[in-house]
């Protein structure tokens, strides 16, 4: 029998301190940047603006391709080339409304500037101002549901401090992945959005999991420390935390490197999503229960630990 | 074999046969290539489009386009119904446009969602539905009249510039860049900016006569071998309207001036015809601009009454856009004018290559998951690896049954699915063997196996099913199709990972009688 992790004794509660630090810095990160730059970065599907992407006929120098396009009084246009064999693709981002189709617009300014290029438009992605602001609010709102709903869903089905534990453990992988976008250089799309919320709904499974594993156990745990029964629990499941989260990690790696440019950033959230899950359902959600039930039985005058 | 497996192998046999009902017109029809269908007889090719899974826009390549029917300048009994006016008019032009599968629906109280797969050329489609195609007959105002409302045009301009300024013309801001006036005002190509912007000021309508109205021609005329454009000066109210059309068609040679120019000829309707011989016979010698959207497309002179109700448009026309214009003149102007605020377009290249790179990213996903399974988990691991396949199998079935799109992000909904279909195994297995360590028998862990897993299974499927509900009322298509793949995905997970696979190792166990090794 091929078998990893089983009858593991690792003392994970008692390092609970540094990973608080850990994650905190993560956490602290995130916010000072995204206070710095005023929230993340938005697609146009909540700025509104214009997402070209177009082939060329022949690999072309981006340098020259943003001359072209000010030559053509097309300014504030972000360009950017893509990688490897597609560097014959350019996507570019354009703010303002103008009368004028900027797909023909910017067909026109390269195919004048480059004799026999031609220039073959892939996508058009273009979202009124009002469109943006509606799907922006939307997005909020179905985060903000979707927590809540799984917070109310957890609540009814375990005690308050696993359910504190595992909803603070939720919005801990959704802010850190967003985060990872930022850090990266990434847009928060419409899809980027779908991938959070998935996240949200996946990375809580292994919390599941090891609560479940303390509720059923909890008989024979009661003669232990808190601490030593939350490590017996998480040890016990971890195994199965661990290849669960393997084979999302496979199947969500395969999409990151395989699945076109279209899906590398949802890939990418789902990537470090299910990752930073799997080590929070240890040092977010059990390690937080654990505080807080430590806290609540002194609050009750219970000696604990 | 005990009555409940009994029930449960029937229950895998029909699920999987309705499967298999609802996923075959797919195969039929994917595995037919465009020429094929195209040869086919197209009554047949329709139905099994319309069984056939549907790709959406960003695989088949397609224009979606959202439109905002502006009514700020309609009263309450014409705003009431006209979205859906605008509605039907843009259905009946794209029908006679040639687009297959089109989508035409209304989105809220004020838009209109419009969907055209497999559309290459999005310039013309956008032409086509968003002119709003108010054809007028407008009488131009004689050269008198159109003096004295340029005239007071200039005098108005010269008094509110700024004292002191010193400009070159300080008594004819405006008519200074004519090069000449006669019934309409001609500007050179170079001074077009600057007329344009002298004109732009609020309340220009009071300084002109009510009744009139400064219009544009649509196209760079020639005057004295300079380039430039003409401004008419017509009666703001119409003749008669695009209303009093009855048919229009793409004509060439219509100018005999241009024997090889395209324009549309129009016949009108009985009553327009009776209207147009009345105009026609009371303005003899004057000129009758034909108006459409605000622009003057031509203004000829009425030579004579006419009684025979043909009247044309001619100008600088393609084949393509003279016979596009006759498509919106006979589907009718729109209620209102409508503005795209939403268009999401995507070549059908980029969706071929995107489906090709979501089926590479599932199979090496599948072959990943596949071997780590069988390395782990052995025959137990081949029982996960065929309740994952069909897994993803009822799951595709469901899409083309219940008529779902399959989106980009829908495919990849369906390799996560197949990432964490084989989740559901591991908890069980992962719990068997655990129960195994115990000494507990192999039929006994097994119970305790599936029991006790099932919860946690409940539980995950649950919370990634709120947060995929809630991606759904979203709403927005790639999207919905991403939620809709992964919703039905970990349902039928629950009944190919917890149901099926118990089933498999009840009869194993069965056939084995006492054994005391289990592949897991």
């Amino acid at each position: 029998m091929l078998q990893v992790l089983i009858g593991t004794n690792i003392p994970f509660m008692q390092y609970r301190r540094i990973a608080y630090m850990f994650s905190g810095a993560l956490i602290v990160a995130t916010l000072a940047w995204l206070v710095a730059h005023g929230g993340p970065r938005y697609s146009v599907d909540f700025t509104g603006g214009t997402l070209l992407q177009i082939r060329t006929s022949r690999v072309l120098p981006a340098d020259q391709v943003r001359s072209a396009l000010d030559a053509a009084g097309m300014r504030g246009v972000e360009l950017q080339q893509m990688a490897g064999e597609s560097r014959d693709e350019f996507i570019l981002r354009l703010k303002a409304e103008s009368a004028r189709d900027p797909a023909v617009e910017v067909k026109q300014a390269v195919e004048k500037r480059f004799e026999g290029v031609s220039v073959e438009i892939r996508r058009k992605e273009t979202v009124g101002p009002k469109v943006g602001r509606e799907l922006r609010q939307k997005a909020i709102w179905a985060v903000l549901g979707s927590l809540a709903g799984i917070l109310l869903y957890v609540g009814i089905r375990y005690e308050f401090k696993f359910a504190f534990g595992a909803v603070m453990a939720l919005f801990h992988d959704v802010f850190i992945t967003l985060g990872m976008l930022c850090f990266t250089g990434r847009e928060v799309s419409l899809t980027v959005v779908a991938a959070l919320l998935t996240i949200a709904g996946y990375s809580i499974n292994d919390t599941i999991v090891v609560f479940d594993r303390i509720r059923e156990r909890s008989k024979a745990l009661r003669k232990e420390k808190h601490s030593r029964a939350m490590d017996i629990a998480v040890n016990e499941t971890l195994s199965r935390t661990v290849i669960t989260s393997l084979t999302v990690f496979l199947t969500a790696a395969a999409l990151f490197i395989w699945g076109g440019e279209v899906l590398r950033d949802f890939s990418f959230a789902m990537l470090v999503g299910v990752g930073f899950g799997t080590y929070s359902s240890v040092y977010a959600a059990s390690a937080l229960a654990l505080d807080v039930w430590i806290w609540l039985e002194r609050r009750k005058g219970v000696k604990a630990e | 074999m005990t009555r409940t497996d009994q029930w449960k192998l029937a229950g895998v046999l029909l699920v999987t046969t309705l499967s298999a009902w609802y996923l075959f017109p797919s195969y039929r029809f994917y595995a037919l290539s465009p020429d094929q269908r195209d040869k086919a007889p197209a009554k047949e090719m329709s139905d099994l489009r319309k069984k056939a899974i549907h790709l959406g826009l960003d695989l088949q390549g397609g224009m979606h386009l959202v439109l905002e029917v502006d009514r700020s300048r309609m009263n309450k009994a014409e705003a009431a119904d006209a979205v859906d006016r605008a509605m039907e008019i843009i259905r009946s032009r794209i029908d006679q446009f040639g687009v297959a599968e089109p989508l035409v629906q209304r989105q809220g109280e004020e838009r209109i969602v419009i969907q055209l797969p497999g559309l290459t050329d999005r310039q013309r489609a956008i032409d086509l539905i968003g002119k709003t195609a108010l054809l007028e007959f407008k009488l131009v105002r004689t050269p008198e009249e159109a003096k004295s409302v340029f005239d007071r045009l200039d005098s108005y301009l010269a008094s509110r510039l700024p004292t002191g300024a010193d400009s070159v013309m300080p008594r004819q801001p405006l008519t200074g860049h004519f090069l000449s006036i006669e019934s309409a005002a001609f500007a050179r190509e170079e001074d077009l900016p600057a007329v344009e912007k002298l004109l732009d000021f609020p309340g220009r309508d009071s300084i002109i006569p009510s009744d009139s109205q400064l219009l544009w021609g649509d196209r760079d005329d020639a005057q004295q071998g300079v380039s430039g454009r003409y401004l008419y000066v017509v009666k703001r109210a119409p003749e008669m309207t695009g209303g009093s059309v009855a048919t229009a068609d793409a004509q060439v040679g219509l100018n005999e001036t241009d024997p090889g120019g395209w324009g549309v000829s129009m016949k009108l309707s009985p009553k327009g015809r009776v209207d147009f011989a009345r105009v026609t016979g009371a303005n003899v010698r004057r000129q009758l601009a034909i108006v459409l959207d605000n622009v003057v497309s031509s203004a000829p002179v009425i030579n004579e009454r006419i009684p025979s109700g043909d009247a044309s448009i001619t100008g600088n026309f393609s084949v393509q856009s003279a016979r596009d214009l006759a498509i919106v003149l006979r589907a009718g102007a729109l209620p209102a004018p409508v503005k795209i605020i939403e268009e999401r377009s995507v070549g059908p290249s980029l969706g071929s290559d995107s489906i090709q790179e979501g089926l590479l990213a599932g199979l090496i996903g599948t072959l990943t998951v596949i071997l780590f399974m069988l390395a782990y988990y052995r025959l137990s691991g081949a029982i996960a690896i065929v309740a994952m396949v069909l897994n993803i199998f009822y799951l595709i079935a469901a899409l083309a049954g219940f008529g779902a799109t399959l989106t980009l992000p829908g495919i990849a909904g369906i390799v996560l699915t197949i990432g964490m279909s084989v989740d559901a195994n591991v908890l069980i297995f992962e719990r068997i063997r655990e129960e195994m360590r115990n000494q507990k028998s192999i039929r006994q862990s097994v119970a305790t196996g599936y029991d006790r897993a099932f919860r946690t299974i409940l539980d995950a499927n649950v919370t990634t099913i709120i947060s995929a509900l809630f991606l759904f009322q979203f709403g927005t298509g790639p999207i919905k199709g991403f939620a809709v793949t992964l919703i039905i995905g970990l349902i039928a997970n629950m009944f190919t990972a917890v149901l099926f696979t118990r089933m498999i190792f009840d009869f194993m166990l069965d056939r084995a009688g006492k054994t005391e090794r289990l592949s897991i």
